[in-house]
């Protein structure tokens, strides 16, 4: 929800970065305060896989200028991991299978992590049990899930609830999914997006990157951008997305080509 | 006839305290002695010069002749009885090759025939003789067939038909003197529609140099299931040898999962024929090696008869410069139609030193089969470590992690949980960094 006096939790400025020496993002502006939610549309290879992976800290993701700023930190000070733990969260597009490891495991050992460091309490196995299978049931996810290695031989849709999970469970201020609605069928849909509705409150924020309309149905954004060619070229209200999924992304793309041409 | 002058100084020595046996009330195991050394008297010790060990210098145990154990430990329960699984009904002992009845546990609350071999070899003796020596290719194998010369001691288990065994069984072959050879052996019989899970454990008390040749022969009758459970962690200073045959009757089943931690040169040669239809394996291996150690595993997986399903999986994590060789031999023979056989040989090396090789060969000679086969070597996945990064996992808890659980996946195969824990701990130990 749009609140002009909530607090800036994100401010991205004139980021570029490269992937394999390729620029991929060409000067993004953006700003996400508390409460929001935000839509990022675009074609393949408009750079919007590129911006999670930058904000999320991949090595291999090179910033080239531009800063962001994170609840008022230089985000690129930070590691990885401490961004995690500092609140930045990515559900990815294709969550990484880990056999050998138990997933009540790995997500206990993130959940500790996380509280540890945020002077908060940490959890042995009995209590981290009850309490993830409390969080479970918001994704209508079966238990024997915690017993199993980490997303192997997960179908598409149990991956992506478990990413949600652990959303759930790190409790971020800004979420950034990753085309969590890729290979979802439209049940699971529902309850995955029903799940992020269920986190979403006025402290955290969240981006979603999207190809579709669809899981804009269920989660509503409060602001739509269009990126193309690494920027952002459009941005508008949840109104925006329905006028992509009923004309494409042409007449965005033409439009912007006529303001550039204005401009120079 | 086995006065006969053998052509290698080892092979001579080793046979130097063989005598023939003076009782002759069994002539078949008197035959197959006299048989397997005049194998010892044909064959040559292999180099690496030999294609099945090019990459297995096993040269340092020609200067360990070592000779069987004159006296046998006094050992007492409460020296090995770390190495107990509490899920384990029955135990048998062995001490530098000796069945030890003191420390073994037998329950007859079965019908099962469990026991010593060279105890139970007379009342048994028609079974026994259509199964002993009949799969190990000790022709072909100079340490089978100086395993079979020395023929004795071994572990005797035979599950009747239908009989479904609940609890694992658990042989333990502990090394307790330096400088000395033991010949180990087992003899599974498992009939038709029966069930079983056998552990076969090496274990030393000592880091000292000795040497284990161990020979195990599996016959499964149709229907059956084996799951075979073998843990390798000698002392680091030790060889250890081994072969293990495997022969799977219609629509028979064996499970196999080794894991090899211990021993300075080990040689694993697993053999497992599907001899009919219908027949299916799931062989999964691990080797967990750092220092100077030498671990090789070279399996060969027989399709025969049409319908059969292999699937494997051999792992290696290397350390130091330490070094690893994996063979995975899959044969599918012109009848095996509709075999449906996965390979996959993944190794993890852990510093730059460490050395892998790796060879899966795959001879396909039917035409209507599902085969699929990969390898590879390398270190950690970047993908892997930035998604446990990104839930904020340090680096180094990540690639610990990541390298736990690399070789987790297999000691997850096995059933048996005490077990399992001990592994666990153990690769924990070996694969963690500060």
């Amino acid at each position: 929800m749009i609140d002009k006096d909530s607090k800036t939790l994100l401010e991205i400025r004139d980021l570029h970065a490269t992937v394999n020496n390729i620029e991929v993002l060409k000067g993004i502006n953006l700003t996400i305060k508390s409460g929001e939610i935000h839509a990022i549309m675009g074609v393949n290879g408009s750079g919007k896989s590129t911006l999670t992976k930058v904000l999320a800290g991949h090595s291999a993701y090179i910033v080239t200028a531009g800063s962001v700023m994170f609840e008022g930190k230089d985000l690129f000070e930070l590691e990885p991991e401490e961004r995690a733990r500092a609140g930045i969260f990515l559900a990815f597009q294709y969550p990484i299978e880990i056999p050998g490891v138990a997933n009540n495991q790995f997500l206990r050992l993130a959940y500790n992590t996380v509280q540890a460091q945020r002077g908060k309490e940490e959890l042995d196995p009995l209590e981290f049990d009850d309490f993830v299978r409390d969080k479970m049931k918001l994704l209508e996810m079966n238990p024997e899930f915690l017993d199993r290695s980490v997303n192997e031989g997960f179908s598409g849709g149990e991956k992506k609830r478990n990413e949600i999970l652990q959303m759930a469970l790190l409790e971020p201020r800004i979420s950034i999914l990753d085309e969590t609605d890729s290979g979802l069928d439209i049940d699971a849909l529902r309850i995955v997006a029903n799940g992020v509705n269920q986190i979403a409150n006025k402290e955290n924020a969240i981006i979603l990157v999207t190809h579709y309309q669809r899981l804009l149905d269920y989660i509503v954004p409060d602001y739509v951008h269009v990126m193309e060619s690494g920027r952002i070229i459009k941005t508008g209200g949840k109104e925006l997305a329905l006028a992509l999924e009923t004309r494409g992304y042409e007449w965005v793309s033409a439009e912007n080509r006529t303001a550039e041409g204005v401009v120079s | 006839m086995n006065e006969a002058v053998c052509n290698d100084d080892y092979l001579a020595n080793m046979l130097k305290t063989w005598s023939e046996p003076s009782t002759s009330t069994l002539p078949w195991l008197d035959q197959l002695r006299s048989e397997a050394v005049d194998c010892v008297n044909a064959l040559k010790m292999p180099t690496t010069r030999d294609e099945e060990w090019r990459f297995t210098d096993i040269s340092p145990l020609i200067k360990l002749p070592f000779q069987v154990a004159k006296e046998p430990s006094q050992l007492k329960i409460k020296d090995i009885d770390h190495f107990f699984l509490g899920e384990a009904k029955i135990r048998m002992v062995f001490v530098d090759g000796q069945y030890s009845p003191q420390l073994s546990c037998i329950t007859h609350d079965n019908d099962i025939i469990v026991g010593n071999l060279s105890a139970l070899i007379s009342c048994h003796s028609s079974e026994i003789a259509t199964h002993l020596g009949q799969y190990t290719d000790f022709k072909n194998n100079v340490f089978a067939a100086l395993n079979t010369s020395y023929l004795h001691d071994g572990a005797l288990i035979l599950v009747p038909h239908n009989k479904s065994v609940t609890a694992p069984i658990h042989l333990l072959f502990i090394s307790t003197q330096k400088e000395v050879t033991s010949y180990s052996r087992c003899l599974i019989i498992a009939e038709s529609s029966s069930n079983v899970t056998v552990i076969e454990d090496y274990v030393a008390l000592q880091e000292v140099t000795y040497v284990t040749n161990s020979v195990t022969e599996i016959s499964i009758a149709d229907n059956a299931q084996v799951n075979h459970i073998r843990i390798q962690r000698e002392s680091d200073q030790a060889f250890h040898i081994a072969d293990c045959t495997a022969s799977l009757a219609q629509g028979s089943q064996y499970k196999s999962t080794s894991v090899a931690l211990g021993a300075r040169i080990s040689r694993y040669d697993l053999n497992v024929k599907l001899a009919d239809e219908g027949a299916e394996c799931s062989i999964n291996g691990l080797a967990l090696i750092k220092g100077q150690q030498l671990a090789d595993t070279h399996t060969f997986i027989d399709h025969i008869k049409p319908n059969g399903c292999s699937q494997q999986l051999h792992k290696c994590i290397v350390d130091d410069t330490a070094h690893a060789v994996f063979n995975g031999k899959i044969m599918v023979r012109p009848k095996a139609q509709c075999t449906n056989s996965t390979q996959s040989s993944r190794n993890l090396l852990l510093s730059g030193k460490a050395q892998v090789d790796t060879k899966p060969q795959l001879e396909i000679f039917a035409d209507d089969v599902k085969c699929a086969h990969g390898a590879t070597v390398g270190q950690l996945d970047n993908e892997e470590i930035f998604y446990l990064r990104s839930r904020g996992l340090s680096e180094i808890t990540a690639r610990n992690l990541l390298t736990y659980a690399f070789g987790a996946e297999i000691l997850e195969r096995i059933p048996v949980i005490s077990l399992r824990h001990q592994l666990e701990q153990t690769v924990l130990k070996q694969t963690q960094r500060n």
